[in-house]
Formats: C-alpha cells, structure tokens, sequence
C-alpha cells in the first residue's frame, strides 16, 4: 500500500509514500542539484535548482524535486535541454550576488554558466535560508531571521538572541553555499549594535 | 433584536421589515463608497441630512449611505427612490433644489442628470443611462439599495434567505451539487471551479476545515472585492456559511487588506449584526450548524492574495507562498482542508442557491457562466465598476459602457488581469471576454482589472511598470521571481531609457521562460506576462527602442525631444512663462526656442502651447533641427502676411 513505484530517468524506483522525488531519486543513486536543500530540514523549495521534468498521466510540467511528493506511475526526468538550459540560468543569476562561491563555480562548470552575464552586484547571500532554517527548526533559537522581501530580503541577526546564543554555537556558519565569512559579518554587525546587557 | 432561531422566524421577522419599510416613502440613497467620498459625498450626505430637518422632512422622507454602484467616473451619485432618479456629480449646492424640488414636487432637476455627450439626450432614470443600461448587475445593482451598516437593509433585499434555505432544505452534498451545476468558476484570478474544489475539501478526510474569503485585493486600479464588501458585506458573509455548511467547516477567515478601513469596519460590523440575529454561531436558524467567522489584516504584501502565502500568514508568519503540489483544499490552512474563494465568488453564491443554477449558467459563455464585475479604468470616459455577463466583446465594454477614448484619442491596447495579465491589442476587440479567450489571447481574467491605454501609451514601458511592481512585491522567497523580475526591470528600464541593445529581446524571453516554468507560485510564474503579451502585439514597438532609439508612442522622456516649430510659434509666451526650468528662450514677438541642454522634457511646454498654434511638439528618433538664427526669429503674424 505505501510502496509507490515511479520512474527517475527510465529507472524503476520504488518509494514509500511521504517521500519526495529528490529522496527517491537519491535512494537509486540518482543525483539532482540543490541549494537550499539539507536533510535536517523541512524542504523549502526556494533555490529551484532542483527542477526536474514530470510526466503525470501524459502531462508533462516542470517541478521542484525536493518538495515534489512521489506517486504511483509518474515519470521523472532529472536532465534534459530545457532543464539544463534553466539550471544554468538560475546559476547565473546567483553568480550575479555570489560569483566566488565554489559551490556556484562547481555547478557553473557542469551548466555551462556564465558568472559575467548578469551585472554583479555582490551581496553573497542568496537566500536558501539555511541559515535561518537551522536556527529555528533545529536550534530552535531563532537567532536569525529574514528582513525586508523581493529584492531587499536579506539576512539579519536579531541583536538580543545572538549576543546570547551565537557565539558559541555558530553552527549556520558551515551551511552557507556561498561566504560563510558573511554570516560571520552579519553576526557581528549584529552584535556591535546588541543593547549593553 | 431577539436571535432568529428557525426558517420561520426568519420569514415573519422580514414580512415585519417589510411592512414597516413602505416602499413608496421617498428614499435618498447617497453612494459613500471609496470613489464617491473622494468626489465629495460626505459634504453631500451632512447637506443632505441638514435640509431635510430644515424642511421639516424628517418624518416622511429617508436617507441612505450606500455602497458603490460604480459610476465612480460621474460621483457621488444620488439616487431618489421610488422613482429611481439618478443624479450625478451632487454637489452640496443643489442639495436645496433636489429636496425642494423633486423630494417636494416631484420634479426632475434636469442639470444633474445624465445627458450624452454626442445625442444630448438625458437619461433621469438610472437604468436609462448607457453605463448602467448595458451591464447586467446581479451583484453590484443591490449595492446602492443598501445600508452596508444596516443588516436589516439586506434582510428587506432577500438577504439570508439563501442560508435559510440550504440549512433547511438541503444537504450539504447537494449544495456543492448545486454550485457545480452552475459551473461557478473563481473571480480572484485562476479561475478554477469553485464546485469541484468544495467537493474535494467536503471529501478530504481530515475533519477539520476551513472556509477563507480572499479579499487581498491587490492589482492596480482594481477595487471590484473592495465595492462589494464596503457596500454589501452580509451578501459575501452569507456566501461563506453556505459554503462552510457544504464542506462541513465550523470556521472561516476572512482576510481582508488594511488599505481597506471602510472594507473592514463594515464586514466587521456585518459579523456582529449577523451573531446578534442569529446567523452566526451556534445552532444557525436551529439547524444545529454552528459556524464561526473572524477578520485577519493583511500588513500589505501584494503576494499575500496567493492562496498560499494568504493561509501562512493567516497561521501567523510570514506571508510566503508555498508548494501547491497537494492543493489547498486537501491540506490547506494549517494543513487542513481548506477552500478559499475570493470575495466576488463567494458573493455569487447565494444568487445560484436562490435562483439555481440554471438561472446563473443563463448569463455567460458555456465555458464560463454568471457575470463579471470589472474595474474600468485609465484612458476611458466612463472610469468605474462594471457588472457584465461573461462573453461580452471587449469592444462593448469599452465602447457601450465605457464611453470610448476621451478627447478623441486612438484606442491602443486594454491590460487585463492585472500585472499577472497581458495587454490586448486593437485588432482583438471583439473578443467574447471569459476565462479562456483571455488566456489564449495571452492575457488572463485576473481578478477583473481593465486598463484602457490610448495612442499615447508606450507598451514597452507599460510592460517596464508592471515589471517594476512585480519586482517590488515579490516576496524574495525563489530565484527565478526574485532575481528574474530584477534583471528583466533593469533590461526593460534601460530599453525605455535608451540603453537598449541587441540581444535584449531575446535574453527576457529566456528569463521569462525560467520565470514561468520554475517560479514557485503562481505569481511568479505569470510575472513576465506583461512583456510576453506587448511582445507578442508590439514587437515593432521594442524595436524601435532598440535599434532605432525612439519611442514610437512619444512617452519614454529618455528618447524624445521637445521642439517649437517656428513655422508655427506666434510667440505668445505661455511656454516661456511656465517652463520650470526656464528652458525656453524667446521674448516679445520672437520665435521660442527649447534650450535642449536645459529642457527637463516634464512637457508643460507641450500642454500649455495653444491648442489653435500646436506650435510645439516631440520628436523621437531624429535630430532636433537647429534653432532658427537670432536675426530670423521676427515673428510674423499670420493675418499680416
């Protein structure tokens, strides 16, 4: 009843039910890119990286693979031109903030992308909320947050929890696909403006 | 007021109304929706109110503070029952006159009503006048018949009679029967069957439901939700109950944006008086249904009418969409089954359960039953709230209601469904509007945003201001929305700026390919809409911007110049007078020069020159010629040649 069987690149994959197709396809060994994605957390679906081709009774559409939940009979394609054609766009807008990040570079190399296409404008965060994520769902201290939307979302340490919870645990730092010393800066900018205790 | 507890209560209680309201008692309904307050209505009501008592009237004449009944172009409107004597643009001064005379002496104050710019004929009654005569008002037409702070105004309208009818008459399955019959699709924008996503939540098995009305209402120069629950809260209300009672939900949310004061306070309001009666609660009409109902704030975030991101903010986070793999109905507002409908929906269904289904699938297409109410707005003569059945032809709706172009201007395009929709062009005018068409057309229904845009309108830029707005509003959450509409405002801003090149048209569409097929929510995924539909219709148009550096509408300020023509110049000095930035050089009979180096191109130039010389005009994509040599400059005048 709970066994799902489904197909990852003309693969026959068996899943249970609650999985998602990044979970099933990692189970066979399949490897589908992520960013946002880590497995202490609930998924969150932001970078879209993940995006994989889905074929449901004939209909084909394009969906995030970390939050996509498997079902009987569906065919999953994890690489084909249109999506690597938008992997490698999405790569290129994040170069755009980030363009020193290894983790972009490694993946820039297997999509083709280009960090000079789109004006830099260097801010290193790219938003997959990693950081934010583990602090709430793990630490549960909610040290640090998201302020501001669109555009102007940025990462923010919250002065009066860090001062108290961050410097002995940074364990967000590590996590960061990009400049981990960023966070260390936000952190302490945070810090520099914590009321005196 | 005792609570109404069963069908029969109910029916002796409005006989009561009834009887005591005498519809022959003259009635002055005064429109206090948004757009009329703005035109003044409030001076008009306390004018109103003021003459009446000094007439001695009190008694045998009654006033009225009404909802929208969209005629916002010509407000505030006055309407004198029982005749229905429609007068437009009151202002306090001829408060007087309509008591005396038409309250009084049953007498038509001619001035104030309707007459046709082209016929001259007047129109005193409401329903003669074109606007109103070529809508179908299912919805908006009780707005101006009703006191939307007054429960009893509803009641004496049919109101609740609905309710009493499905917790009577019928089951729960064959409401939602009922409302699949009518094929009532959505009005906040997807247009997905209302009756089929009911029947999916009343299914789920979780027991736990809810029932949602999304009054997020978003989209520029939209206000068709904000009409119906500013002027008719109990009818949304009623929808909602009826729908909690199909599904098998006990409470129901309202979220309604807080730039809507009046929206809230009077759905607010509508809550208590509907406890208070009986309607809400426990053992509604002594049918043992109990429901309960509460108003959430937006805090302003224009992604927040998104389903999703609508019930995260609801359980109180931040208002970011969510994956929709499994749909909200199945596990919707705190992972429960949840249906959510936007205020024009819900308002339809007592209609449809009153009426039947039938009765609705009358009016529209065969893909699309009922009305649709539309915001009209921009270059249109008649700005305002139309009510029409679906499969109208764009044309009627901006011809036969809308009053056409004004001053005499080219029709250029009509932006549908707000910046998630597209722009229609000319040579599609007669398309029957309705869900599908739309689409095809590569724009969408929307919510009911109708943006009429004349020959002065550049559709780049058009396509570079909804970008700017999707850009703003995009909640940051993924990267083809957040960094997608931020590179493809800076390539659309720097086209209408002048700073276009090759390869531009080419790199959007590959961004909005990314957009639509990868974007998280729905939101996203329609972001790059704008550009796509004024590509589609106005491809010459970015070319011209591109290759040839002029904007062919003569709007982009980057590309055009202003220049006098000295052919033309009487030197009349109105130019020189009014340029803020004394960019003009001329004198006493002496040809006026732009000094381009100066020139800020705000255009006062261009609006203050006399319309009988059109001496000065703009230039884009070609040289400004050089200024006549001061020696040349004598004006000569016409008549003395």
């Amino acid at each position: 009843m709970s066994e799902i069987l489904l197909e990852i690149d003309g693969k026959e994959v068996k899943a249970k039910a609650g999985m998602t197709i990044l979970d099933a396809a990692k189970s066979v060994g399949i490897s589908i890119p992520t960013l946002c994605h880590h497995e202490a957390l609930e998924p969150f679906g932001s970078c879209r990286l993940c995006s994989v081709e889905v074929d449901v009774r004939g209909r084909t559409s394009l969906v995030a693979a970390c939050v996509y939940p498997v079902a009987n009979n569906i065919l999953v394609k994890t690489r084909s031109a249109k999506i690597d054609r938008i992997r490698k766009i999405i790569l290129e807008l994040y170069l755009a903030h980030a363009p020193d990040s290894f983790v972009l570079q490694d993946l820039a190399k297997e999509y083709g992308a280009d960090k000079d296409r789109f004006e830099k404008e260097a801010s290193f965060c790219i938003h997959c909320g990693l950081c934010v994520r583990y602090c709430n769902e793990v630490k549960q201290k909610n040290a640090v947050g998201f302020v501001d939307r669109g555009g102007r979302k940025e990462i923010c340490f919250i002065p009066e929890i860090a001062a108290k919870e961050c410097w002995d645990c940074k364990e967000c730092f590590p996590l960061c696909p990009t400049e981990a010393l960023q966070a260390a800066y936000v952190l302490s900018q945070a810090l520099f403006t914590a009321p005196p205790e | 007021m005792p609570q109404i507890n069963s069908s029969e209560a109910l029916e002796k209680f409005r006989q009561e109304l009834l009887t005591k309201n005498d519809a022959d008692t003259p009635c002055i309904s005064i429109c206090a929706g948004a757009g009329c307050i703005a035109s003044g209505a409030g001076e008009v009501i306390t004018a109103f109110k003021a003459e009446i008592e000094k007439q001695g009237l009190q008694a045998g004449v009654n006033t009225k503070e009404t909802g929208c009944p969209g005629f916002c172009e010509r407000g505030p409107v006055v309407v004198i029952y029982p005749e229905e004597i429609c007068y437009l643009q009151v202002k306090p001064e001829d408060v007087a006159e309509i008591v005396t005379k038409t309250i009084k002496e049953k007498k038509v104050v001619e001035r104030l009503v309707y007459c046709d710019s082209l016929t001259a004929e007047k129109a005193p009654l409401e329903s003669d006048i074109p606007f109103y005569k070529n809508q179908k008002r299912n919805l908006l037409g009780s707005n101006i018949k009703i006191d939307p702070k007054s429960i009893e105004d509803y009641l004496v309208l049919d109101g609740y009679s609905a309710l009493s009818k499905v917790l009577t008459q019928m089951s729960a399955e064959s409401v939602v029967e009922e409302i699949k019959l009518s094929n009532l699709r959505g009005r906040g924008g997807g247009g997905f069957p209302a009756g089929r996503k009911w029947e999916g939540t009343r299914n789920a098995p979780e027991p736990v439901k809810y029932v949602i009305v999304n009054a997020d209402e978003g989209d520029p120069g939209a206000f068709m939700d904000r009409a119906l629950l500013e002027g008719n809260p109990h009818s949304i209300l009623e929808g909602l109950i009826i729908g909690a009672y199909a599904i098998g939900s006990h409470e129901g949310f309202i979220y309604v944006r807080q730039e809507y004061p009046l929206a809230v306070e009077n759905i607010n309001l509508a809550i208590i008086q509907a406890q208070e009666y009986g309607f809400l609660g426990k053992n509604i009409l002594g049918s043992g249904f109990d429901f309960k109902v509460s108003v959430h704030q937006g805090a302003g975030a224009f992604v927040c009418g998104e389903s999703t991101a609508l019930m995260t903010a609801i359980e109180g986070r931040v208002g970011e969409p969510r994956p929709k793999y499994i749909r909200s109905n199945i596990k919707g507002l705190w992972d429960k089954p949840s249906v959510l409908n936007n205020v024009e929906t819900w308002a339809n269904v007592p209609l449809i359960i009153n009426k039947g289904a039938e009765w609705f699938t009358q009016f529209g297409t065969e893909g699309s039953s009922g009305t649709k109410i539309f915001a009209l707005v921009g270059k249109i003569n008649n700005t305002g709230l139309v009510e029409v059945p679906m499969g109208i032809t764009l044309r009627d709706i901006i011809y036969k209601i809308g009053g056409g172009i004004p001053d005499g201007k080219k029709f250029k395009a009509v932006q549908t469904g707000g910046p998630s929709g597209g722009c229609i062009p000319e040579s599609l005018l007669d398309l029957a509007v309705d869900f599908d068409e739309l689409s095809k057309a590569g724009s969408m229904m929307g919510s009911g945003g109708m943006i009429v845009m004349d020959e002065d309108t550049c559709m780049v830029d058009v396509a570079r201001y909804f970008m700017e707005f999707l850009a703003d509003e995009s909640c940051g959450k993924c990267v083809p929305c957040r960094e997608g509409t931020r590179q493809m405002l800076k390539i659309l801003t720097n086209i209408t700026e002048g700073r276009g090149k090759e390869g531009d048209i080419e790199l959007l569409e590959e961004l909005s390919e990314v957009a639509k097929e990868a974007a998280l929510c729905a939101l996203g995924k329609s972001a790059p809409n704008s550009f796509l539909s004024t590509l589609r219709y106005f491809r010459d148009e970015y070319e011209a911007h591109i290759k040839d550096k002029r904007c062919p509408a003569l709007s982009c300020k980057e590309l055009i110049n202003f220049y006098i023509d000295p052919e033309k110049c009487q030197a009349c000095g109105a130019c020189l007078k009014k340029c803020p930035a004394d960019a003009i050089i001329g004198g006493k009979k002496l040809i006026h020069i732009v000094d381009q180096d100066k020139c800020t191109k705000c255009g006062t130039c261009f609006e203050v020159c006399p319309t009988k010389f059109s001496a000065v005009t703009k230039l884009s994509g070609e040289p400004v010629p050089a200024p006549v040599p001061e020696a040349e400059r004598t004006v000569v005048k016409k008549d003395k040649k």
